[in-house]
């Protein structure tokens, strides 16, 4: 039986890319030495074209079409992601999570809960963590958001935190891995040398069903060691 | 679990108080005064709560920070829990409440969350966070309180028809320090004292507080009376990080030598309101501060207590808590 698994997966043929894919972890489009549009490039693509339309249809339904009282937010605005500045049409009720994944296709910060109870959306504000579930978009205005899409070097190098990740095998199914990042980074921000027990302490609002938090913490330590 | 958008609602985000206060005023029951926004948009969410406009308070300026007054300190509603944890002064003085505070969810629930909000959630029962229409929301029946209920983390004192409990950690730390609410709403202010700022259901079943419509919390006063006192707090809870009390306890006592001089001394999660263990405040002045006297107290604190199918546990529990935080504060 063990000749099979060569015939169906050739692990040295170059098309082959991990099971997680590490655009994940490196919140980066293209790995080096891989051609082709990935999966991840092709669902992007269709976010980034189709969200008008979807967009328009899923929120749709919550949407009470009655004229906007005196005095409440403007709907279009202007946020700083990343860097950039975004122009995107925002509902009164809008979360950060939501904006940054239906209206902005920055897929990379995940929505596990939605109810401010595992981490998975975390983003920092201002060099600072929060739950982009549990914050109004139009709260964050005028304000700095950093999604895991945004901390790669200009030149395409991952962050120290993202590559110390990859280097300790942080992650195991990596969906909870955008949110511990950000976590990682806030805390490093503010204690470039915390202890185990304060990195443990700075985690403890992300969850990882996986329970991988022990190689999480590895990997910040490393981060940590290595100047990040 | 539920991943779509909030049902709508209109947002308003006033730069000054006033501002917010008139809005208050206007919108009435409709309006709903925004802090942090953490139990607020899980209601939503869920549907449990619908609400007509948010009045988003991030913006004002005169509800952010924390100031040293001529007595004590003065916390702004909208400062954030991390803010108050990292505080120097309230640190140095005010111990029971940073503690407190720590032991609040996740550092990004405390970077977001602000006392304002924290001591104005609503309660945690889940029959009623679930959108039963139980006493507190206006219904004529408690699902918390039936003998196949699942109420372990439900009240022990001052039940009537609602079971629930108070959700807040820092609430029984600001009762500890005798601290004052400061409330506003457009035509004044007006100061409670933290211990009646707290509403049981025998006053009022559907309300947490006193705030009425149109009122907004401003801020927090603490009195130097109980600055840099000997301080204790414990919460237990099923989990380290974002989990709700079981039992909490607050103490603030003043020493000669070993004897008591004076104390207050609070309970959470074991009625809807921050419980004051009056009775053992009296019992212990006086007295040494020793293992018979924290002996004294735990069992004079429970008594009394009155205990739902699987809430049980929370007299023991209590009893230790109290012991506790009079052998080893």
């Amino acid at each position: 039986m063990t000749h099979m698994v060569p015939d169906l997966v050739d692990l040295t043929a170059p098309t082959w890319s991990p099971p997680h894919d590490l655009a994940e972890v490196g919140g980066v489009g293209t790995l080096p030495g891989r051609a082709g549009m990935s999966r991840r490039d092709f669902i992007k693509g269709v976010i980034a074209s189709g969200a008008v339309v979807s967009g328009t249809a899923f929120l749709g339904g919550c949407v009470r079409p009655t004229a906007a009282a005196q005095g409440t937010v403007e709907r279009l605005v202007s946020l700083n992601v990343n860097g950039q500045v975004r122009r995107v049409d925002v509902l009164p009720q809008e979360t950060l999570a939501m904006t940054l994944r239906y209206k902005l296709g920055l897929t990379g910060t995940k929505l596990g809960c939605d109810r401010a109870e595992c981490g998975a959306c975390t983003v920092l504000i201002d060099d600072v963590n929060y739950y982009s579930c549990s914050t109004l978009t139009h709260r964050v205005r005028g304000r700095q958001i950093t999604t895991v899409e945004g901390l790669e070097s200009p030149s395409g190098e991952l962050h120290p935190v993202q590559q110390a990740f990859i280097d300790e095998l942080g992650p195991q199914c990596g969906f909870c891995t955008p949110g511990q990042v950000m976590s990682a980074v806030a805390l490093l921000k503010a204690n470039p040398n915390p202890t185990r027990e304060e990195a443990r302490q700075a985690m403890s609002g992300n969850l990882c069903r996986c329970g991988a938090y022990d190689h999480y913490l590895n990997s910040i330590m490393r981060a940590a060691a290595r100047g990040a | 679990m539920l991943k779509d958008m909030m049902p709508h609602f209109e947002l308003f985000q006033p730069a000054s108080l006033d501002d917010a206060l008139d809005l208050a005023d206007r919108l009435g029951d409709g309006g709903w005064p925004l802090a942090g926004g953490l139990d607020s948009l899980n209601s939503f969410k869920d549907r449990s709560k619908r609400i007509e406009a948010a009045i988003d308070l991030a913006g004002i300026a005169e509800l952010q920070g924390i100031r040293e007054t001529d007595d004590g300190i003065e916390i702004g509603a909208m400062a954030t829990l991390t803010e108050i944890e990292r505080h120097p002064l309230i640190q140095e003085r005010y111990g029971v409440l940073a503690d407190a505070v720590r032991q609040v969810a996740t550092p990004q629930i405390r970077n977001a969350g602000t006392l304002g909000g924290n001591v104005c959630q609503d309660t945690r029962c889940w029959y009623y966070r679930y959108g039963l229409a139980c006493y507190r929301a206006g219904g004529n029946v408690c699902y918390a309180d039936t003998p196949g209920a699942m109420n372990r983390e439900h009240c022990i004192f001052g039940a009537d028809r609602c079971v629930a409990v108070t959700p807040s950690d820092p609430a029984p730390a600001l009762v500890a320090l005798d601290a004052e609410m400061v409330i506003r709403n457009a035509r004044g202010e007006r100061v409670v004292k933290a211990e009646d700022f707290f509403m049981e259901p025998s006053i009022d079943i559907t309300q947490m507080t006193v705030l009425e419509p149109g009122e907004i919390l401003t801020a927090i006063r603490i009195p130097a009376t109980w600055a840099g006192a000997t301080f204790y707090f414990e919460k237990v809870a099923d989990r380290n990080t974002w989990d709700f009390a079981l039992v909490s306890v607050a103490a603030a006592m003043t020493l000669s030598g070993n004897t008591i001089d004076d104390i207050r001394i609070v309970c959470g999660a074991v009625q809807c309101i921050p419980r004051r263990l009056t009775d053992v405040e009296r019992a212990v002045r006086g007295s040494p501060k020793n293992e018979q006297t924290a002996e004294r107290a735990g069992a004079l604190a429970v008594r009394g207590a009155k205990t739902l199918n699987y809430n049980h546990f929370k007299i023991p529990l209590m009893e230790n808590l109290v012991k506790r935080a009079i052998r080893d504060a």
